[in-house]
């Protein structure tokens, strides 16, 4: 029986075996000029990939597109986070929106990519994203060309990796976190801290990692980890979001500073200059207390007044400012009067009236004890 | 002649392939070196800087990076192992209850297969992680003196302990695997004619043995190739761990990659990896199809 169907079986193939690449071969030979064309000019391009390139700015291409590709997080509230209107909101977006105001002058010409954190910098280096935007910490290894080979513009939001932990845990102190677990997003500076200090201070631990912050959280609430570690204006969000978030607290202990600064690719001098002059622009014109409200006024006593030569270059009426970075040289008042100043975007997100608030501290200006200064725009 | 042109054709195409993949190759060096990040594997004897959660060597983080790879390797070989045998166990168990006369366990066992098959495994290992294993509290819920214990810290069995993560993962992995190798041992059994069943029972033959020794044996040729395939698939869905926090390969890898910033060789690492892994795992079930086939004539 089985001998039967087996030869059954094999009868019937063999025709076709024989048939089909009779066919094929007839078809080869028929197009076997256009394989040697398709040979030859695929051996030819075998040098094209290295011309034509290099020389033009991502600046430009930006400009040319109409529009900026900005890598952000949109988890974390307050930094970037989609809001219920399928928008994205925080400090983070409304840096991409300033440096768009800047390079294309139009703050809605962005096209936001949401990032993980082990995906951002192969983005930004691929070309996949212009400019990344999503809490980055700013630190020698990634700015390097050794590193990660990306370019940092100024820090615009300083903080510092804490601690979070249930209050009934009896935790108050890094010290009483020996020999527990600590869920940790995977891929971070966050896991590279952690280790650092528990080695230090020759403690115990085991890491729990998750790819992805909301998983930290799920792990963390649901007991997994005794604590979990982020940047503290994370946990600030993280806790804020918690339905029983007087139970928990974030430790007084910060384990690491962590500047968070956006960043474009690296050995692309235009674009990151404009960038950085961008993150500077929101600064000075907070200094200049320069609003989104009074700017139009700004710029109509800048005009009136001639003496008042720093406004009037940076408000672009005199000098080429602009120019030189390859922009408009009114870029400084066409960012803020579409974003504000760094006041205005950090109030918004972060301020006592939104839902995440993280008092400013060191994002403060010099002037009023914090860590901000923009040099001079001249 | 006719060699003659066959053999033309397929040195072509041999020749376009190869053009193709150089062409490729060549890009990516040449892209490699304009952004100044030409293929470069030093950074494997550098220290790695972070902790893993579990490892079967020992492991500390001043160990290399090269070291911490290998560990985590190993974290997913054993996973994938224990979940080969976990899932080939609940397939069969499937397959049996569905064989037997029994109603209610044909129904179970069709519910299992269909209600499995047809949700995402991601779906799966976080319900089996976040839902099952971490909603269990501190102390264990089955009785003190039972050979098996389960918290939310993972299972507790004959002195091992198995971690939440591990536990989730070997778990999630078996059932949704074990239920595809239910079909395909469905299928293999039912490409076994009719009449071969009826020749057993018409001799008297008991109906496990007959199911053993006539049905099976017949099945097991076209129960292999499809077979092969699900344990493949399990090997690579086993990456899905860096969704629940157990510390595999992918995960470790994905870690790797942003510390050093070299996604390229980091890849490459794993790609070898699970090659390695799956070349194993085909040429050791290539082994028992070539077993099995000649059992076969022997019939």
């Amino acid at each position: 029986m089985i001998n039967n169907v087996l030869q059954n079986k094999k009868n019937t193939p063999i025709t076709c075996i024989i048939t089909i690449p009779r066919r094929n071969i007839k078809q080869s030979i028929m197009s076997k000029k256009n394989l040697l064309t398709v040979l030859a000019i695929a051996l030819a391009c075998f040098g094209c990939s290295n011309q034509n390139h290099g020389t033009i700015s991502r600046l430009d291409i930006i400009q040319k597109r109409g529009e900026l590709k900005c890598g952000i997080s949109g988890k974390i509230p307050g930094f970037s986070y989609l809001q219920q209107n399928g928008k994205y909101q925080g400090i983070d977006v409304d840096i991409c929106k300033a440096i768009a105001a800047a390079i294309i002058g139009d703050p809605s010409k962005v096209q936001y990519r949401t990032l993980t954190a082990p995906e951002r910098f192969t983005a930004l280096r691929s070309g996949e994203i212009d400019v990344l935007s999503r809490n980055t910490t700013f630190n020698l290894s990634r700015d390097s060309i050794g590193g990660n080979g990306v370019t940092f513009a100024p820090t615009i939001f300083h903080d510092g990796q804490g601690i979070l932990v249930k209050k009934s845990s009896r935790i108050n102190s890094i010290k009483d976190l020996n020999n527990s677990t600590i869920c940790v997003g995977s891929g971070t500076t966050t896991e590279l801290n952690l280790n650092d200090i528990f080695q230090e201070r020759k403690l115990n631990y085991k890491p729990i990692k998750y790819q992805d912050l909301n998983q930290v959280v799920a792990g963390y609430r649901q007991g997994r980890c005794k604590a979990m570690t982020s940047d503290r204006s994370q946990l600030a969000a993280v806790k804020a979001n918690l339905p029983d978030r007087k139970n928990h607290k974030i430790l007084e202990e910060i384990l690491s500073k962590e500047p968070l600064a956006p960043a474009s690719i690296g050995g692309d001098q235009k674009l990151s200059d404009a960038v950085r002059w961008t993150i500077y622009a929101l600064i000075a014109a907070e200094e200049f207390n320069i609003t989104q409200n009074n700017i139009n006024i700004k710029i109509e006593l800048a005009k009136a007044d001639n003496t008042n030569t720093s406004l009037r270059r940076l408000l672009g009426i005199d000098g080429n400012l602009g120019s030189k970075l390859g922009l408009r040289n009114d870029f400084v008042a066409n960012i803020i009067r579409n974003t504000g100043n760094y006041g205005e975007i950090y109030n918004r997100n972060l301020g006592p009236k939104s839902s995440v608030t993280i008092p400013r501290g060191l994002n403060n200006l010099y002037t009023n004890g914090g860590l901000l200064i923009a040099p001079p725009l001249k | 002649m006719k060699i003659k042109k066959s053999l033309l054709i397929q040195i072509l195409a041999f020749v376009i392939i190869l053009t193709i993949i150089s062409i490729l190759i060549n890009n990516l060096l040449i892209n490699l070196a304009r952004s100044q990040m030409t293929l470069n594997f030093n950074w494997l004897n550098t220290t790695a800087g972070f902790a893993l959660s579990e490892y079967s060597l020992p492991y500390t983080p001043n160990d290399s990076y090269a070291w911490a790879i290998l560990v985590a390797w190993i974290n997913s070989l054993k996973v994938i192992l224990a979940s080969l045998f976990l899932s080939t166990l609940f397939g069969v168990l499937a397959i049996s209850a569905r064989l037997s006369g029994n109603s209610l366990l044909k129904f179970l066992s069709n519910f299992y297969v269909a209600f499995v098959r047809q949700t995402p495994l991601l779906l799966q290992l976080l319900f089996w992680y976040f839902v099952a294993f971490l909603s269990l509290p501190e102390s264990s819920i089955l009785p003190p003196n039972l050979f098996v214990q389960l918290t939310n810290n993972g299972i507790h069995t004959l002195g091992i302990k198995l971690s939440a993560e591990f536990s989730a993962l070997l778990i999630g992995l078996s059932i949704f695997t074990g239920a595809s190798i239910a079909e395909v041992l469905r299928g293999g059994i039912n490409s076994v004619s009719r009449g071969q069943w009826e020749a057993y029972r018409s001799l008297g033959i008991k109906e496990i043995q007959g199911l053993c020794k006539v049905i099976f044996p017949q099945a097991l040729p076209a129960i292999i190739p499809g077979l092969t395939s699900q344990y493949l698939n399990l090997a690579k869905n086993s990456t899905l761990a860096i969704a629940i926090g157990y510390a595999d390969i992918y995960a470790v890898s994905d870690t790797t990659i942003t510390q050093t910033g070299r996604a390229i060789e980091g890849f490459i690492i794993l790609l070898l990896s699970f090659l390695l892994l799956n070349l194993i795992i085909s040429n050791a079930m290539n082994i028992v199809n070539r077993i099995v086939s000649d059992k076969k004539y022997k019939l």
